[in-house]
């Protein structure tokens, strides 16, 4: 009976909507989500949020809005513009950061509070989402940021054993390059240039270094040899790409190793999803490994905008409750490709290379915030200039790249 | 057409063009569009590049310090650089193989329209689709020198698109294929104009064909370089989509525009202080390049009218 009401209902005001749209909210639980995941793996992972709410007697409206950039745009402008959605995704760390200080988003403490998040989650991402002590963010996910994928007929047939260090793979690079084999699939784009440069700080230079570079802006920190060695190394890894690598998309760098052009990737666990589409196993056709230094955590929340409507902020509270919950984290990660971001949940029916992340993560000495986590997008954007111009240019010396970066550094902050 | 405007100007002196409030009616609108959003947005664009606006605009007064930041700023420097040399590059590439392929077509060539469509065609593609083919034909382990390599020439190299020096001129290349079309449309309806006379007085007295065209025809073609000129123009400044569909920037910063800095600062980065700095030393470069052919088309001539 009731759920024929609903149907009814949900026709109606599907028929009026333009209408009703402002008077509607009153009568029925609604939660416009705005996000960007649109791709097939992620619109089958935000649909667990959706079905979930949905289950909860809430009507979920869709709007998806493809690429993070624009999806943040339009999402600003929103909340700026006094017509909020009622939840909005971000990346993990200070992307919210200014709506937080202008009043535009809600603490969503009183949940937090009463789901006992604070102990379920990893210190770093409480910090990364909290202000002045309240949760202004529901986190949903951990990508893994330094996974090393390889292809494990490559290294057989050039009788080499999987890299386990960066050294490990520069001492690779030439008996695989004899081999026929491209060492270091890699597309020359600035994130993945960054993403390689940081997975490298942390595995040589340390966590510490790795956060007072980007947390701290620590200027002494870039200066200290430790962080020139992790430059030294980033330098001896570009000459194992091949020469179609300035510009390609990340997929096509996964593509060569899954087709064995290539023998191995540096990327985030996102990565994983194109070697499960082409029909292969970990640890059979495939590796992964966690690079040293621990596991840098990449990842999503959601943020609530401030709304008067009580109901809006009944389903606020709804929608931040449900994305935390132990079953929605494990069928939403499943999907997703990430870990769930509550550390006190069973994983056993994920894969093996999401089991090998999770068991990292539970040594809180592994957890590594990444770097949209601690530093302003004006700081990673000064930096990744001077990265990807280091990668993309043999001449230039390790100190000249240092003496680059730090007044990067001094420009951003 | 000018004549009959001329006569029409004529008719109506000066003193009797009065007040008309239906016209001024008719024209508010667009005299509101002007001074609200265009002339609204780049004063607000130029008062937030001396603020310190991060994700949102905010009024503090910082001085200049997002300009001192844009001047130390290398990825800026080279953009600029970037922008100059395509700027220069494709208009005259443009110009040069529009008029040639114009003056091929002039030559009243059989099934003509089939070529105009065909010179015409890369025009109607955006930026981006031409980015896109580009990128897949000049990429050397997919393109055009995989595929002369295949052919058995192995040590045949065009490697523009990743060597950081060449990586402009690849654009150049693009962007030329992309407007080119446009310039011989215009120059060939330049050329259709053209009084059969002078062609028969030349042939009279004698003249090669491509005297004729290079000093005959192409004086006349005057106002039609013009606006392909300023058509092009527009292109060059707002070059962003081919830049960011071919080459993303790189390889490395090697291949940053200006608008493409404004845009990454204004969203990704969350620097709207900085991104409006950059977008004001734009105007102020168009402006620059602008003012003395204003001065010299429409204020000196009425100074000397007076």
């Amino acid at each position: 009976m009731h759920s024929i009401r609903k149907i009814l209902l949900a026709t109606a005001f599907a028929c009026t909507a333009p209408a009703f749209a402002a008077t509607a909210s009153a009568e029925e639980l609604k939660a416009e989500v705005l996000h960007w995941w649109t791709s097939g793996g992620e619109s089958a992972a935000v649909k667990v949020f959706a079905d979930g709410f949905t289950d909860a007697g809430g009507e979920w409206i869709d709007t998806a809005i493809a690429g993070g950039q624009n999806a943040r745009t339009a999402g600003i402008n929103r909340i700026v513009g006094g017509n909020p959605p009622t939840a909005m995704q971000f990346n993990t760390g200070k992307q919210f950061d200014e709506l937080v200080a202008n009043g535009f988003l809600r603490s969503v403490e009183d949940v937090a509070a009463a789901n006992n998040w604070r102990d379920a989650l990893p210190p770093a991402i409480v910090k990364a989402t909290n202000r002045d002590g309240q949760f202004y963010a529901v986190p949903v996910n951990i990508h893994g940021q330094n996974w090393l994928w390889y292809n494990t007929d490559v290294f057989s047939k050039a009788g080499l054993q999987p890299p386990k260090t960066f050294q490990d793979m520069i001492a690779a690079g030439p008996k695989l390059r004899e081999s026929g084999f491209i060492p270091l699939a890699h597309g020359g784009q600035n994130w993945q240039d960054h993403l390689l440069f940081d997975a490298i700080v942390v595995a040589e230079a340390g966590q510490e270094i790795f956060a007072k570079v980007y947390g701290e802006v620590d200027t002494d920190a870039a200066k200290s040899p430790e962080f020139l060695k992790a430059v030294e190394t980033f330098a001896a890894l570009r000459g194992m790409t091949d020469e179609g690598s300035p510009g390609r998309n990340w997929n096509d760098a996964t593509a060569l190793v899954i087709t064995g052009k290539a023998a191995m990737q540096l990327m985030g666990d996102w990565a994983k999803g194109e070697f499960i589409a082409a029909g292969l196993t970990p640890d059979k056709e495939y590796g992964c490994t966690v690079m040293p230094g621990g596991y840098v955590m990449g990842g999503d929340v959601f943020v609530f905008p401030k709304i008067d409507d009580a109901a809006q902020k009944t389903a606020q509270e709804k929608l931040a409750g449900l994305m935390l919950s132990p079953e929605t984290q494990i069928a939403f990660n499943l999907k997703k490709g990430s870990v769930p971001v509550r550390l006190d949940i069973d994983v056993s029916a994920m894969d093996a290379c999401a089991q090998t992340g999770v068991q990292t993560l539970k040594d809180p000495n592994n957890q590594v915030a990444s770097i949209n986590y601690i530093a302003s997008p004006d700081l990673v954007g000064a930096t990744r200039d001077v990265i990807t111009q280091f990668w993309s240019t043999p001449s230039m010396t390790p100190e000249e790249f240092v003496e680059k970066f730090v007044s990067a550094m001094d420009s951003a902050s | 057409m000018a004549s009959v405007s001329m006569a029409a100007e004529a008719a109506v002196p000066r003193t009797r063009r009065r007040w008309n409030a239906a016209a001024s009616l008719a024209l508010l609108p667009a005299a509101v569009i002007v001074l609200v959003v265009y002339l609204g947005c780049m004063v607000w664009t130029v008062r937030l590049s001396f603020s310190s606006s991060k994700l949102l605009p905010v009024l503090d007064w910082v001085g200049v310090r997002q300009y001192s930041r844009l001047f130390a700023n290398e990825r800026f420097l080279i953009s600029v650089e970037n922008i100059v040399l395509f700027g220069v590059l494709f208009i005259a590439g443009c110009l040069v193989l529009g008029f040639l392929l114009a003056v091929f077509i002039d030559q009243k060539v059989r099934s003509e329209a089939a070529f105009r469509t065909i010179f015409l065609y890369p025009y109607a593609m955006s930026f981006v689709v031409t980015g896109l083919a580009w990128q897949w034909f000049l990429n050397p382990t997919l393109g055009l020198q995989k595929i002369v390599r295949d052919l058995g020439f192995e040590s045949f190299t065009f490697d523009w698109l990743v060597n950081q020096d060449m990586v402009v001129y690849t654009l150049v290349i693009a962007g030329v294929w992309h407007g080119s079309g446009l310039v011989m449309c215009i120059l060939l309806a330049g050329l259709r104009g053209v009084d059969e006379d002078l062609w028969k007085a030349a042939r009279i007295d004698g003249i090669p064909t491509w005297r004729v065209y290079l000093s005959i025809v192409l004086p006349l073609l005057g106002p039609m370089i013009v606006t392909a000129v300023v058509l092009l123009a527009t292109s060059v400044v707002k070059l962003y989509d081919l830049v960011v569909a071919m080459t993303h920037g790189g390889p490395g910063i090697a291949s940053e525009v200006p608008a493409k800095f404004v845009m990454d600062h204004f969203f990704e980065r969350n620097n709207i202080g900085l991104a409006t700095a950059a977008a004001t030393m734009m105007l102020i470069s168009v402006a620059a390049v602008l003012a003395p052919w204003v001065y010299a088309r429409y204020i000196r001539p009425q100074g000397r009218r007076a």
